[in-house]
């Protein structure tokens, strides 16, 4: 009775093969992942220093120098997509959620997934039409601009799906208690949804720091640090681009290292989203 | 309208013999009144042109098989029901006005805001739903906080005296910052209960309140409603007969969005006029 049938030692056999196969294409998955973060820290490592972050990079050709502008310009620039992108995100989402099936939902649900596929260089090249030519010049404005339509579907999307977890009775107590709908959803649902759509808009900000394309002719970049939002300003990824294409050594260490941080500030914007999904 | 009696009126009669019949003259206020309303979910008619009368601080209960309409009738009398996607009402709902005139008002009269309708008449849920991330305190006070403007006092007061009319006080009174998620199932159902009463409404509507709770839990909230009698007019939807016969003294019983019967719970239960809900208290369907 106990015995294994041949039909059950084959299942079994499957089985371990299958497991291995699965065990494989795991390592084969996050292979490159390792390969990445160890060559980043091999080549990256050594430029690591308080200059790195505190000096503006020397002219071609002189020792030390820094990417303080490039560090400076990304926080400029995320902190406008911040301000921009991401409450327009949220209010996208928001209404999308409340208007549910209605035909201007539906539009406006399109819309957003179209704009989700929209190549970022196109977006860039859209700012710079709209933004740069009218302004005659680069500007933290143009590539906030830019980041801030890369966010939007992101961050709507998110807080779209957030909201749909809200069970459909939280919202009919609260219209029962005769709360007018606006403060029902500003009050008692989105209190009770935070940590959520904040999980949403860090994995946004995480992916457009890494943004290259949609920067690279609006902010465009400078040497000398940020000069206001109507200059051209300088940013992580497009400095990484130009640095690691020149031929100067110590720009290209720059690169390195700059690429590094770059790819520890992405990496711990993820793993606060992990942590935040748990909490909630 | 027949109905439209004054309360004067009705203390000094009694005996009201015009034309030589036998005139039984309402010796209660109406509190709730509702013609021929009738709920669609699109096309899909749930509620048939039902027409029953609720007498004031009086519990009335809705029995009737599941999917015969009960929860979408109640919701017509909050306006709850519209805000689904493609439902549709017709028909009126008449409650008692608050104004000086003291006459009854059309909740589904044109220009009549929904808002204002459903703070004087309450709603507690199938499931308890409290507000996820709101303090106990909170949710009791959330219907003031947020329809009304309440000193804070005031709410402090409120909150108390909603707690102890909904028997959940002495269990909460130590811990009312603690979220009112943390509470169990039945102690949820009275949060949300303290949380309706603490508007004061005029009439209180409950949609199988106890169907997900223990028995014991049950057995408290029936309590609390025999308790809210002359106090507030409460109409509660039960599926479970003996719960409407413990607690109620009119019953309506419905059957596919028709309302078959309606009297006095005693006699519904006892001598039923129709045999189909004679059928359904016996237990032969539903
Ligand atoms: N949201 C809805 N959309 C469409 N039909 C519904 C919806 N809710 C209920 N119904 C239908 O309306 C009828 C009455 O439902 P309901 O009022 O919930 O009955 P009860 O509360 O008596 O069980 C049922 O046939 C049900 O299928
Ligand atoms: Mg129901």
């Amino acid at each position: 009775m106990l015995e294994l049938s041949a039909r059950d030692r084959r299942r079994r056999v499957t089985n371990v093969i299958a497991i291995g196969a699965l065990c494989v294409l795991g390592f084969l998955a996050i292979t490159p992942l390792f390969f990445i973060f160890s060559y980043l820290i091999l080549r990256g490592w050594g430029g690591l220093s308080l200059d790195f972050f505190l000096e503006i990079p020397k002219p071609v050709g002189e020792e030390g120098g820094g990417m303080a502008n490039a560090i400076s310009g990304s926080l400029v620039l995320l902190s406008l997509t911040a301000a921009f992108g991401v409450p327009i995100g949220m209010l996208c989402g928001i209404a999308l959620s409340e208007l549910k099936n209605s035909f201007t939902a539906r539009v406006l649900r399109v819309a957003v997934d179209l704009l989700t596929s929209v190549p970022s260089i196109v977006i860039g090249l859209f700012a710079y039409a709209v933004i740069v030519v009218p302004m005659k010049g680069y500007s933290a404005w143009a590539g906030g601009f830019a980041l801030s339509i890369v966010t939007v579907p992101i961050v709507a999307r998110s807080t779209e799906e957030i909201l749909k977890l809200v069970p459909r009775t939280v919202h009919e107590a609260g219209l029962a208690l005769g709360i007018p709908r606006y403060k029902v959803l500003l009050r008692l649902i989105l209190p009770g949804v935070r940590s959520g759509i904040l999980t949403g808009v860090l994995l946004a900000m995480a992916r457009v720091s890494g943004e290259t394309a949609p920067l690279l002719f609006t902010a465009f970049s400078n040497s000398f640090g940020f000069r206001g939002l109507s200059s051209p300003t300088a940013s992580l990824p497009v400095q990484i681009y130009t640095y690691a294409t020149s031929h100067d050594e110590t720009w290209r260490q720059l690169a390195w290292t700059g690429a590094l941080v770059l790819v520890f500030v992405v990496f711990c914007l993820n793993l606060l989203t992990r942590f935040l999904v748990r909490k909630s | 309208m027949a109905l439209d009696v004054s309360p004067e009126f009705n203390q000094k009669t009694g005996m009201g013999n015009l034309d030589g019949q036998n005139l039984e003259v309402e010796q209660k206020q109406i509190a709730l009144e509702t013609q021929k309303l009738s709920a669609w979910f699109g096309d899909h008619h749930v509620v048939k042109e039902i027409s029953l009368s609720v007498e004031k601080n009086d519990v009335f209960a809705l029995i009737g098989p599941s999917g015969c309409g009960k929860s979408t009738f109640i919701r017509c009398l909050n306006r709850l029901h519209e805000e689904g996607e493609g439902a549709r009402v017709s028909g009126d709902v008449l409650i008692q006005g608050i104004g000086k005139s003291g006459g009854r008002e059309n909740i589904y009269r044109s220009g009549v805001d929904p808002v204002s309708v459903r703070r004087r008449i309450g709603m507690v849920f199938q499931k308890p739903n409290p507000f996820p991330g709101l303090s106990i305190f909170e949710n009791v006070a959330s219907g003031l906080r947020l329809a009304q403007v309440v000193r804070r006092s005031v709410l402090e007061e409120v909150v108390e005296t909603s707690l102890k009319q909904a028997a959940l006080w002495d269990e909460v009174k130590d811990k009312l910052k603690k979220p009112g998620t943390s509470l169990s199932g039945g102690q949820q159902q009275r949060l949300c209960i303290a949380r309706a009463l603490a508007v004061r409404p005029q009439i209180l509507l409950m949609d199988e309140p106890t169907s997900a709770l223990d028995p014991i839990s049950t057995a408290r909230i029936e309590e609390l409603v025999m308790k809210l009698r002359g106090e507030v007019t409460v109409m509660i939807v039960t599926h479970n007969m003996q719960q409407a016969a413990r607690i109620s003294s009119q019953t309506a019983f419905f059957l596919m969005g028709e309302l078959v019967e309606v009297g006095p719970t005693n006699r519904i239960f006892t001598k039923p006029k129709e045999s189909k809900t004679e059928q359904y208290i016996t237990g032969r369907f539903g």
